[in-house]
C-alpha cells in the first residue's frame, strides 16, 4: 500500500489528479472500520489530517476536515447537538464532518442539519477547480454520492441566512455510540416557517415537504395541527426494516421526533 | 513503509506493511500489548491512547498516517516504582474485575485528570462513555474516579 501525507489543498488535489479513487482518509473512523473487517484493501491512500485548510470554520464554510470534537462548540445550535450524539468522545477526536459528508450514510448523524439548513457541499479537483452542490444533488444513495474520482469535499457552504432557532435529536438503542434508527432536525425562521430534515429512513438524508407546508399555513399550530405535522413527517418518509428498526416504527418514531423537536423550536 | 513517531517519548521506527492499524503496530512491532485488541471498530475504547493530544481509538488509526505523531500508550502512564494516580484510584476502589478494558479507562481517565483535575460525575460518565466493560463494573469505576476528582491529581 502506498500513502500520500499532503500539507496543503493544493497537494491533496494533484494526488487525487496523480491517482483518481484513491481512498481518501480523514478520521479513519469509517475507513478503519472497513479495512479491519476485510471489506477493503485500499492500494494508496491520502490522508487528510495534515491539511489545515479543510480543519477551519470562518463566516459560512465549515472546513471538511473538522472534527466532531471541535463542532461539539459549533455556534449552530443543532449541529453542535448532532455533534455531541457522534459516536464517543473518542470517535468525535478523530471523525470528521468531510468523512460523514464522503461516506454519506443514511444515518450520518450531521446529514440532516446540512438538509435542514440547505447547505451546498463543495468539492475541488485540480483540473476543474471548485464546485458547489446543492446538498440533494450531493447525496445521490446509499454510501452514494456525486463526488468524483479527482475531488476532495472540501467545506459545508451555509446560506447567507441560518437561523439560529434549530434543534436536532436522534434516536437509537441506547444513548451513546450508537448508530441512529432515525435522527431529525427541525429549524424555525423568524417568519414561522420550518425546514424539517430526517435520517436513517430513507437513502439519502430527506426533507418532509408537506409537513414543511403545513406550517407555513399554521406557524402558530394547535394540539390538532401538531398532531397533523407528526403524521405527515411519517407518511412522507420512506424507511426499511433491517437489523436496527422496523420499517413502522422508524414511521413512527420520524413523526413523534419532528414534532418534540418542532415543539422546543416553538418554545425557545 | 518506514514510518517515525513518537510512543511515550520515545522515537520509534516501523516498518509499516500497509493499511494495518495503529494498534496492530504497537501489539506487535513495538511490544506495547497494553492496548488491547477487542471491537476493531471504535466502539469498546479497549484499545484508546492519546495521539496528538487527542484520546482516540487506535484500531480505528491507520499506522501509516502516524508519520510524526505522539502517541502515548498505557505503559506511559505511571511507571513500574510509581502507579499514576487513576490507576491508583482505580486499584484502592476494587474497580478492576476481568482487567481487559482497564487499559483503556485508564489512558481516558489519565487525560481526563489532566485537562481538569476536578471533573464533576457527570463529566467523568461523559469522558468514559467511549469505554466498555463487559463486566459492567462501572459503579465502581466512577466512585474511584469521583473520589480521586474531590482529592484532585
Amino acid at each position: 500500500m502506498e500513502i500520500t501525507r499532503p500539507a496543503s489543498l493544493d497537494e491533496a488535489l494533484a494526488a487525487r489528479a496523480d491517482d483518481p479513487g484513491a481512498d481518501l482518509l480523514a478520521g479513519g473512523t469509517d475507513l478503519m472500520v472497513e479495512v479491519n473487517f476485510g471489506h477493503k484493501k485500499p492500494e494508496h491512500v491520502i490522508a487528510l489530517r495534515r491539511v489545515d485548510e479543510l480543519a477551519t470554520v470562518e463566516d459560512r464554510r465549515i472546513g471538511a476536515g473538522m472534527t466532531w470534537a471541535r463542532l461539539e462548540h459549533s455556534e449552530h445550535r443543532a449541529l453542535a447537538q448532532a455533534a455531541r450524539t457522534v459516536g464517543s468522545p473518542q470517535i468525535r477526536a478523530a471523525g470528521t464532518i468531510g468523512g460523514n459528508i464522503g461516506t454519506a450514510s443514511p444515518a450520518g448523524d450531521g446529514l440532516p442539519w446540512l438538509a435542514a439548513v440547505d447547505a451546498e457541499i463543495e468539492v475541488a479537483s485540480q483540473e476543474r477547480g471548485t464546485r458547489r452542490l446543492p446538498w440533494r444533488e450531493f447525496f445521490t444513495g446509499v454510501k452514494r454520492n456525486a463526488l468524483a474520482p479527482d475531488e476532495v469535499i472540501v467545506a459545508a457552504v451555509l446560506p447567507e441566512h441560518v437561523p439560529g432557532n434549530q434543534h436536532f435529536a436522534k434516536i437509537g438503542q441506547r444513548s451513546a455510540m450508537v448508530i441512529s434508527t432515525v435522527s431529525a432536525c427541525v429549524v424555525r425562521d423568524d417568519d414561522g416557517t420550518v425546514r424539517v430534515a430526517l435520517g436513517s429512513v430513507a437513502p439519502t438524508p430527506v426533507r418532509a415537504t408537506g409537513a414543511e407546508a403545513l406550517i407555513a399555513e399554521n406557524p402558530d399550530p394547535s394540539d390538532a395541527a401538531l398532531a397533523e405535522f407528526a403524521r405527515i413527517v411519517s407518511e412522507e418518509v420512506c424507511p426499511i426494516t433491517d437489523h436496527r428498526s422496523t420499517e413502522s416504527y422508524r414511521r413512527h418514531a420520524a413523526g413523534v421526533l419532528a414534532r418534540r423537536l418542532l415543539e422546543r423550536c416553538l418554545a425557545s | 513503509m518506514i514510518v517515525t513517531f513518537r510512543v511515550n517519548g520515545e522515537d520509534r521506527t516501523v516498518n509499516v506493511v500497509g493499511y494495518e492499524s495503529l494498534l496492530t503496530v504497537l501489539r506487535e512491532e513495538l511490544d506495547l500489548p497494553g492496548s488491547k485488541n477487542a471491537c476493531e471498530q471504535g466502539e469498546c475504547g479497549s484499545c484508546s491512547v492519546v495521539l496528538d493530544g487527542a484520546v482516540v481509538t487506535s484500531c480505528l488509526v491507520m499506522a501509516a498516517d502516524c508519520e510524526g505523531s505522539d502517541i502515548t500508550t498505557v505503559e506511559g502512564i505511571g511507571s513500574d516504582r510509581e502507579l499514576h494516580a487513576v490507576q491508583k484510584a482505580l486499584l484502592d476502589h476494587g474497580a478492576v474485575q476481568c482487567g481487559f478494558c482497564t487499559p483503556g479507562f485508564v489512558v481516558t481517565a489519565a487525560h481526563l485528570f489532566e485537562q481538569d483535575p476536578h471533573p464533576s460525575g457527570d463529566e467523568i460518565k461523559e469522558a468514559l462513555s467511549g469505554n466498555i466493560c463487559r463486566c459492567t463494573g462501572y459503579g465502581a469505576i466512577s466512585r474511584a474516579l469521583e473520589a480521586l476528582a474531590e482529592e484532585g491529581t
